[in-house]
C-alpha cells in the first residue's frame, strides 16, 4: 500500500492541510465517516502539540496492513522539548501549559492503537494507529 | 480564508465556508465582537455546518469568542455541529460550556428570537 503523506508542520496553516491529508489518505480504506472525523481530529491534535510546543515537526500518514487488517497509521514527530513524564501527560486533565494540556488522553481515546516515545530535550515521537472494519 | 458577517436585524450570522486556520478563527472572532457594537446588535449566530473537525483550538476560540460576546451584552449561539463532529469532540473531552448551541440556523434564530421576546415582556 503505497499511500503516504508528509507534511511539514511550521504554521497554522499546516495544521489544517496536515488533517486534511490525513481525511485523504485514510478515505482510500473503507473507513465511516465518523472515524474519517475522529482520525483527522486526532491529527489536528498532534499537528497542534507540535506547533505550540515543538514550533516545527512533521505529520507522516501511511496506509498499513497487519494479520490481515488494514489501517492508517498516524506519525507525528519533533525535535521539540520532549515530554519529561509521559505518564502524567497521558492523565485526563494534565496540563503544562494552563490551557487544555497536550490532549492526549483524548487522542488516544480516539484511536486504536497509541504509542509515545519520548525524553527531555530529545524531541517527541507520537505514533497512531485506526484499523478500518 | 474570510468568514463573510451577515447583518440581519439586531443579530449579526457568521457563516463558515470552509476549513479554518488559527489566524482566521481569531479574525473572526475579533470582528464579531466590534460588530456587535458597531451595529449594536443583540445576538450572534456562529455556523460552523462545514467544518469537519473541531479541535481544542477551534472550541476554545469559540467558547472566548461567545464570552467576549456576553460582555459585549449579546449572545452567542453555535449551530450547525454536525453528528461526527461532536462524537470527536466528546471523546476528545472538549466541551463547549456555557455556550448555546442550536440545530442549525434556522433554529438558531428561533432562541434569539424567544429570548428577545421574553426580555421585552419582561421589561414592560
Amino acid at each position: 500500500m503505497p499511500a503516504e503523506r508528509r507534511i511539514k508542520i511550521a504554521s497554522d496553516v499546516d495544521i489544517v492541510a496536515a488533517r486534511q491529508s490525513g481525511r485523504e489518505v485514510a478515505a482510500i480504506l473503507s473507513f465511516s465517516s465518523s472515524d474519517l472525523t475522529v482520525i483527522a481530529a486526532a491529527i489536528s491534535e498532534l499537528a497542534r502539540n507540535i506547533y505550540a510546543y515543538a514550533g516545527t515537526g512533521e505529520i507522516v500518514v501511511s496506509l498499513e496492513e497487519r494479520n490481515g487488517r488494514r489501517g492508517v497509521r498516524v506519525v507525528a514527530r519533533d525535535d521539540g522539548p520532549g515530554v519529561a513524564d509521559i505518564a502524567l501527560a497521558l492523565e485526563d486533565g494534565y496540563s503544562t501549559s494552563g490551557s487544555l494540556g497536550l490532549g492526549l488522553p483524548g487522542v488516544r481515546r480516539l484511536m486504536d492503537e497509541f504509542e509515545i516515545q519520548s525524553e527531555p530535550g530529545k524531541g517527541t515521537v507520537v505514533t497512531l494507529w485506526k484499523w478500518a472494519r | 480564508m474570510l468568514v463573510p458577517i451577515l447583518k440581519q436585524g439586531d443579530y449579526l450570522i457568521a457563516s463558515i465556508q470552509s476549513s479554518l486556520a488559527d489566524a482566521d478563527l481569531i479574525r473572526l472572532r475579533d470582528q464579531l465582537v466590534e460588530q456587535v457594537g458597531r451595529y449594536r446588535s443583540r445576538g450572534v449566530i456562529v455556523d460552523v455546518t462545514v467544518l469537519d473537525v473541531m479541535d481544542s483550538f477551534a472550541v476554545r476560540t469559540l467558547s472566548t469568542l461567545a464570552q467576549m460576546i456576553m460582555l459585549r451584552g449579546a449572545e452567542t449561539v453555535i449551530v450547525g455541529v454536525q453528528p461526527d463532529v461532536a462524537f470527536a469532540m466528546v471523546q476528545l473531552g472538549l466541551t463547549l460550556d456555557n455556550v448555546k448551541t442550536a440545530l442549525d440556523l434556522e433554529e438558531g434564530l428561533l432562541y434569539l428570537n424567544s429570548r428577545a421576546k421574553r426580555g421585552r415582556s419582561g421589561a414592560g
